[in-house]
């Protein structure tokens, strides 16, 4: 099993180390997991685009337009980074949650997080998506360590299972996008974990919308902060496996009605609990065959 | 929850999988469990009947695990489009489906427990969506197993019998495919046993009907690899 460690002390670029190391578990040539990655980046760039250009509601009404409203509204920060990596978070999850097509990036949930920040970030910068197969490989090995010790599902870990380990994978490949060492990509990985330990999993009406959308944007942002940090030779002071062993135990620390039950928290509001009855009034007029279709 | 954590992901498997929303556990993991029973009975099925555990039970309608489950059953990939419409598209092939919820014990919350028949056959499979779209299979026919999906799976139940898992791993290594990890369990000692394989490589379609032939084996089942890493 790979560890943060491991990765912090590979030699540079750690993606080439991690793309070894799994092509020689798995039996695939790695030109071939290359290939993939890059087709997969493109998918994450469709889904930015028609995330962007379309303000059709979900399936509960409670999303859909948030991408497209940021991405049309003025620059009223004159932050176009900050605006940029919000709105492709939000594009991919509004996606999500229309049925459409995503990447998984650990999980659906969480699937604004990486290509908000590392295509954000290239875009912003004017990088070919070419340069981003190499750090996404990178921000694959990151996970793969994070689930080496934990399951990455919000219903056993909570939020800060999904969201924490996209920001972490995240913030991962843009320090080696932008040149930083492996060890700086990996204390980039455990900043951002650190600062997301205790997020709890509190979905309104168990839809993967409120708070799923807008928390994409925030920890998009989040992950390009911990680049940040990580590229001026800040460092994570828990070392960075003790950081995963720690969210771990919070996960398993979490009661059941955090973990995407929707048995508390945001969930269990008045307006939450409000949404969850009406959606499931629909369901029961509609019978199982009338379910919720796009 | 107590559950250690097994399937290992690969590369592509946290990249990924491409997929239709909303949720990589509740839908894509969903969808590839019912692909499980999909592929173990050998096409669609005409009855199906599955229980749903815990998160799957509580916030499965909202995360279109229903769907998901069904799709996998017509034998539809996670980023199939034909997915949001699985319910249509079982009620045209002549599928019908039904939920309970069921309560599995100690188990990953979301885990679902599905029965599949058409004609004379009938399979049963139980299996976790631990996350990512990663499955665990912990059930087949009732038997305790152990896959992922992520390689090429052989499951065989035999009479169990002396030297039955040295005449299986003879067949395989006579293929020239290499064991990646094996689980057998027995219901009693010389009675039913079920042991699931998985494999480097696809076992050639010779090996397959070889092992299909002997009188001791009822049921010879080659599940492909269902995740891209």
């Amino acid at each position: 099993m790979t560890t943060l460690h491991d990765l912090m002390n590979a030699p540079a670029p750690a993606s080439a180390w991690v793309l070894a190391r799994d092509c020689a578990e798995t039996g695939l040539d790695p030109a071939e997991v290359r290939a993939e990655m890059r087709r997969r980046i493109g998918e994450m760039r469709a889904s930015i685009e028609r995330g962007l250009a379309s303000d059709a509601k979900s399936i509960t009404g409670m999303v859909g337009w948030n991408a497209k409203g940021l991405w049309d509204a003025p620059d009223a920060l004159n932050a176009p980074l900050l605006r940029r990596v919000q709105a492709y978070a939000m594009a991919v999850n509004e996606e999500n949650a229309r049925m459409g097509r995503i990447v998984a990036a650990p999980t659906a949930g969480s699937a604004g997080t990486i290509p908000g920040a590392l295509l954000g970030v290239a875009d912003h910068l004017g990088l070919p998506d070419e340069r981003l197969v190499d750090p996404m490989i990178l921000a694959a090995g990151v996970g793969q360590a994070i689930s080496g010790r934990m399951y990455i599902s919000g219903a056993a870990g909570g939020c800060q299972a999904e969201i924490g380990s996209s920001a972490a994978m995240a913030a991962a490949a843009i320090v080696e996008l932008l040149g930083g060492t492996p060890r700086a990509a990996v204390h980039a990985a455990s900043l951002a974990l650190m600062n997301t330990i205790g997020l709890v999993c509190d979905p309104v009406g168990g839809y993967v919308e409120v708070p799923c959308v807008s928390r994409n944007a925030f920890f998009a942002v989040h992950a390009v902060s911990a680049a940040q940090l990580a590229l001026a030779q800040l460092e994570s002071f828990i070392p960075p496996d003790e950081v995963v062993g720690a969210m771990a135990s919070v996960g398993r620390l979490m009661p059941p009605e955090l973990r995407e039950t929707a048995e508390g928290g945001l969930a269990q509001t008045p307006t939450g609990r409000a949404v969850a009855a009406r959606m499931e009034g629909r369901e029961e007029e509609g019978g199982m065959t009338e379910l919720p279709v796009v | 929850m107590g559950v250690a954590y097994t399937a290992p992901m690969s590369l592509l498997d946290m990249i990924g999988p491409v997929m239709v929303g909303p949720s990589s556990s509740h839908t894509a993991g969903a969808c590839r469990l019912g692909l499980v029973a999909h592929h173990l009975l050998g096409e669609a099925p005409r009855r199906a009947t599955i229980g749903l555990h815990a998160s799957f039970a509580k916030t499965g309608r909202g995360h279109g695990t229903h769907l998901a489950l069904v799709a996998g059953l017509l034998g539809y990939a996670p980023d199939d489009p034909r997915l949001p419409r699985a319910f249509q598209e079982a009620q045209a092939a002549g599928l019908t489906v039904e939920f309970r919820d069921v309560d599995l014990g100690d188990v990953h919350p979301n885990t679902a427990h599905i029965e599949v028949e058409r004609e004379t056959q009938r399979v049963t499979v139980q299996g976790s969506s631990t996350g990512g779209g990663v499955i665990l299979v912990t059930h087949v026919q009732g038997l305790g197993v152990h896959f992922s999906g992520a390689a090429p799976t052989l499951l065989m139940r035999y009479t169990d019998a002396v030297g039955m898992i040295a005449r299986i791993a003879a067949t395989i290594a006579a293929d020239g495919v290499n064991i990646a990890a094996l689980t057998c369990t027995r219901a009693a000692r010389g009675g039913q046993a079920l042991v699931a394989i998985e494999l480097d490589a696809p076992l050639s379609p010779e090996a397959l009907a070889f092992l299909r032939r002997w009188p001791d084996a009822d049921w010879v089942r080659l599940l492909p690899k269902l995740m891209d890493g």
